[in-house]
């Protein structure tokens, strides 16, 4: 997939911080980061949050409820998992079995991301905000963004990200609730369609190391086993020994 | 949808759930990202393995769909997805441009087979 990874001390030169990020405040960092809602990440997470609004719908969800679970999970497989559970009148504690299990990931990259963001300026409690913006999208692009950025700027264009992405997937949920359910099942499956395949080119596209680059590797290779090995926890055990993997061969390169 | 009522009852068990089943995964996150570095080893592998758990959450989600693409065979979908990807590396890695061509790619394909 990737080109071989280059044998020179493993990361690759790092990337030069924007031009806007010389001379710019913390407010205009927040506003570059909120510019995310229209571009590619904040469009597909749109058109993904659409196929969910769709189902949540068919699956007998109010509209309020369905845009409730949007904001409060930020998370799209999380709350796909949830409307699927109440649709087949599982438990109220199946449910929130089977989606704690979803959020576990949610561990491992706010733990990657607060280190970047970390200041000694800014209030804690904004934290809290920022672990709750960490989703697949945003935790994407923060890693492709930050590091560049003067470490000042970085906590406020990621919660520019955060909140421009939260407003994306709760538009998409509700244009998806109250319109999509009339659009064929071809343009419904493109439109989910479009999430994986921005995971991973935005996964490579950030790659800077070995590491990096075998862990999506690994991570493909696993995935769909440990799927039907381990249903539930297959994410985790697909992370850890693959990224372990990565990282232990990755020096190898270094 | 016999689990969650009408109104302010399934606002309550939906806040709920998201409070003591999916957001302390994001605390726990929080308490511990607060202390390692990010130029340290335990950063590095942590991220590896960040990496390759969304990596493995993108197979699943192309091997494994649920809703709509559940109904496009696998075929084309593995077929889509890496005619996307190779688009991408070969193409000037463009992700916007990578994720239409897929997804259009794959609405085509769909609506060939029927």
């Amino acid at each position: 997939m990737s080109p071989p990874p280059t044998p020179e001390p493993g990361k690759s030169p790092a990337m030069a911080a924007p031009t806007w990020a010389n001379s710019a405040t913390r407010p205009q960092a927040f506003l570059r980061g909120f510019v995310v809602m229209v571009e590619t990440p904040g469009l597909v997470l749109f058109a993904s949050a659409l196929g969910f609004g769709a189902l949540a719908r068919d699956s007998g969800f109010e509209l309020g409820h369905a845009l409730f679970l949007t904001a409060v999970f930020y998370a799209l497989p999380g709350q796909v998992l949830l409307v699927d559970q109440f649709a087949r009148g599982s438990a109220i504690l199946a449910a929130a079995f089977a989606v704690s299990l979803t959020g576990i990931r949610l561990f491992p990259m706010t733990v990657t991301l607060i280190p970047l963001v970390r200041d000694d300026r800014s209030p804690r409690w904004l934290t809290l905000l920022v672990a709750h913006y960490v989703a697949v999208t945003a935790w994407v692009e923060a890693h492709r963004r930050l590091g560049p950025l003067p470490a000042h700027l970085r906590l406020c264009h990621f919660l520019g990200l955060g909140s421009a992405l939260l407003c994306n997937t709760t538009a998409g949920t509700a244009f998806g609730f109250l319109l999509v359910g009339g659009v064929s099942a071809v343009v419904s499956a493109a439109f989910l369609f479009m999430t994986p395949l921005y995971f991973l080119t935005s996964l490579v596209a950030t790659s800077r190391t070995a590491a990096d680059r075998l862990a999506v590797l690994f991570g493909l290779a696993l995935g769909p086993p440990l799927f039907l090995l381990l249903p539930g926890f297959d994410l985790l055990a697909a992370g850890v020994i693959g990224g372990t993997l990565a990282h232990r061969l990755g020096k190898h390169y270094q | 949808m016999s689990a969650l009522d009408d109104g302010f009852g399934g606002y309550l068990v939906l806040a709920l759930i998201a409070a003591l089943a999916h957001e302390p995964w994001r605390w726990a996150g929080l308490l511990v990202g607060r202390r390692i570095d990010a130029e340290g080893e335990v950063f590095q592998w942590v991220r590896a393995v960040s990496t390759a758990l969304v990596a493995a959450l993108v197979a699943r989600l192309v091997l494994f769909p649920a809703g709509a693409l559940d109904t496009v065979p696998i075929g084309i979908r593995v077929g889509a997805f890496a005619c996307g990807l190779g688009f991408f590396l070969l193409a000037g890695r463009r992700v916007w441009a990578a994720v239409a061509f897929g997804a259009t790619l794959l609405a085509a394909g769909k609506l060939l087979s029927g």
